[in-house]
């Protein structure tokens, strides 16, 4: 019966991993999808949602109020990141060959761990995150920590939210028109600066709300905490299949669950070398990831 | 022999001899210190990484973000052919070269498959399972603490710079060779067009497979002489912040331009050297020249030509126009 309990335990705590690397790889998922760049900023810029979290967080207490607010602040703050980002750096590279872009991309990833090194009031150290108590959610053996249950929970939401804007909007019928084509749609009268901008906004606030869940669960914010996950985020995005968003979410948690499983069965410390395999593996047996389509390049 | 041809031997001939001879003279009578000795040193290993870069990117055309894994490859295998099999450290550096071509051939055997972007993410991927590899077998690599390999050379400037320096020419040469051969034309019509090379004969993946194994040799080769520098190498060294800094190397210098990747090698590893003053600022700075690099002049500093001594006062000139260029962009406030 333990073996049982255990395991749904390392699911819970899977899906729960894997709801945030879901929630980061959909903004690289989206922003691949109508840019065709992988935007190496992004696990940044959900460190920058984290830190922005964490300081209401701190001014406010940990209450629930608290929470909302701070959560609230972290996606707007990361929007905005987004926006400028786009604006600055990636806008006058738009039609440059496809590596301009990614090194700038790579340059702006340097750029925001360094500014948060050399900031009088973060500094390079860790800081601990103040918790918040959510009750064990207890049936019968199975005790499941509250703030799994919580960070699913969060995302799920998340997700349904922008699942509707992205298929039942306005802005979302743009975005996929966008990313199908970028030219026939500026002429059908798109906004297609806009339409971008608006992309990395989602992107980037569903990477900050992602960045405050991943330092309540983790409880501690470094400027290099949005390395791995970044990492580990895209990785799920190609899994999935980068540019469709149903299989960044699907990417995301059967890594969160890869990784958890490798964790509390395998040899744990190789789950981060087991989660490049199991992506290594995926692109030789079907190299467009899970739910990617496949192009056919014309001459 | 013809007079044309003559001086195009004499004069990059007699630039590389000055180039090894005139800093092994400072440093012998202790005009250089043993310090930027060093520095000089850390160059030339560099600038064999950035060729190795340069060679998968700027000539075959493909996007690589785990050469610094080649690199650890062949700096481990330099200290365990070394240590456990007591190979002497020559042989040694050469086995561990060929070691990371076949890691290379392993590696791109499954993977040049693959096109583009995919083929940049199982590289970093690559270079991340090998960091994790070597943190976790701890009897044999020292796990996260590293290994130690001091030679008797470690704590001698002046043979390393000797040594170091050849080395990075010869394989200059070489490489200029590769690219002018049948085989480096074959892989220079791969990376212009894919398609129109396939429907010329030429084998794709054989190419991209030649370039990608050549560019893992040069990597391990970069590796090995960077442990016997060094003394000291870590698991973070195949990290996928480590392969940016090669990456940067050559995109700063230009694609394609083997004497631009050398060239900005050496500037941004000695600036990073001489901006220390800056302390962590410094690590701001280096970032945001390669976005002003890349918005003004995208094609890197040579673009895809070599420097040539004729055209000095081309540079000049151009110089001249990026600065021009870049004041009017940022009094027009922005580009358009």
């Amino acid at each position: 019966m333990d073996s049982v309990i255990l395991f749904c335990q390392q699911l819970v705590n899977g899906i729960s991993l894997g709801s945030i690397y879901a929630l980061i790889a959909l903004g690289y998922t989206m922003v691949y999808g109508i840019v065709k760049l992988i935007n190496f900023a992004h696990g940044d810029i959900m460190m920058m949602g984290a830190y922005a979290g964490y300081f209401v967080l701190i001014a406010m207490g940990p209450t629930p109020v608290g929470f909302c607010a701070a959560m609230i602040f972290a996606m707007i703050f990361s929007a905005m990141l987004g926006i400028s980002i786009e604006r600055l750096a990636y806008r006058p590279l738009r039609n440059a060959p496809r590596l301009n872009s990614l090194i700038t991309a790579i340059a702006v990833e340097l750029i925001l761990q360094n500014l948060m090194r050399v900031l009088p009031f973060v500094g390079p150290n860790p800081r601990q995150v103040p918790q918040i108590k959510i009750p064990q959610l207890n049936i019968g053996n199975l005790s499941i920590s509250g703030i799994s249950l919580f960070v699913v929970f969060a995302s799920a939401i998340l997700m349904v939210v922008l699942n509707h804007i992205v298929n039942y909007t306005k802005t979302g019928k743009a975005m996929r028109s966008v990313s199908y084509d970028m030219q026939a749609s500026s002429l059908m009268g798109i906004n297609v600066n806009k339409t971008i901008a608006t992309t990395f906004a989602i992107g980037s606030l569903l990477a900050g709300a992602a960045g405050l869940l991943y330092a309540t669960a983790y409880p501690q914010v470094d400027p290099m905490m949005g390395y791995m996950p970044g990492l580990k985020a895209f990785v799920a995005a190609v899994l999935g299949g980068i540019g469709s968003i149903p299989g960044a979410m699907l990417g995301g948690i059967i890594l969160g669950i890869a990784e958890t499983m490798v964790k509390g069965y395998g040899p744990s410390a190789y789950a981060d070398a087991i989660s490049f395999s199991l992506l290594i593996v995926i692109l030789l047996i079907r190299p467009t990831g899970i739910m990617g389509k496949k192009t056919v390049v014309k001459v | 022999m013809n007079k044309k041809i003559l001086k195009s031997y004499l004069v990059p001939g007699i630039t590389a001899l000055a180039c090894v001879i005139i800093p092994a003279v400072l440093i012998k009578f202790n005009f250089l210190s043993a310090y930027t000795a060093g520095i000089l040193n850390q160059c030339a290993i560099y600038a064999m990484m950035a060729l190795s870069v340069n060679i998968i990117c700027g000539i075959t055309g493909q996007l690589s973000l785990g050469q610094a894994g080649f690199m650890a490859i062949g700096a481990y295998s330099t200290i365990l052919l070394n240590q456990m099999l007591h190979i002497p450290v020559p042989v040694a550096i050469i086995l561990a070269a060929l070691i990371s071509a076949v890691f290379g051939f392993l590696i791109g055997f499954p993977t040049l498959k693959l096109e583009g972007d995919y083929l940049a993410i199982v590289t970093l991927g690559f270079g991340e399972i090998i960091r994790v590899v070597l943190t976790n077998l701890k009897d044999i690599t020292g796990g996260p603490n590293g290994k130690s390999f001091n030679t008797l050379l470690t704590f001698l400037e002046l043979p390393k710079f000797l040594i170091f320096t050849s080395a990075l020419i010869i394989l200059i040469i070489l490489i200029q060779n590769f690219i002018r051969s049948s085989y480096g034309r074959a892989i220079l019509a791969v990376r212009d067009d894919e398609v129109a090379a396939n429907a010329n004969g030429i084998s794709v993946f054989r190419y991209k497979m030649i370039g990608f194994v050549v560019a893992s040799f040069i990597a391990g080769l970069g590796g090995a002489f960077y442990i016997w520098h060094m003394g000291f190498v870590k698991p973070e060294q195949a990290s996928f912040a480590k392969s940016i800094d090669f990456l940067i190397f050559v995109v700063l210098g230009g694609m394609g331009s083997v004497t631009g990747s050398v060239l900005s090698a050496y500037v941004l590893t000695i600036l990073q050297e001489g901006l220390r003053f800056l302390k962590d600022f410094r690590l701001l700075f280096y970032p945001v020249i390669l976005i002003i690099v890349m918005i003004f002049r995208p094609q890197g500093l040579l673009g895809t030509n070599e420097f040539e001594f004729k055209k000095i006062n081309e540079y000049r000139n151009s110089i001249k126009k990026f600065f021009e260029n870049l004041f009017s962009k940022f009094k027009k406030g922005g580009n358009k």
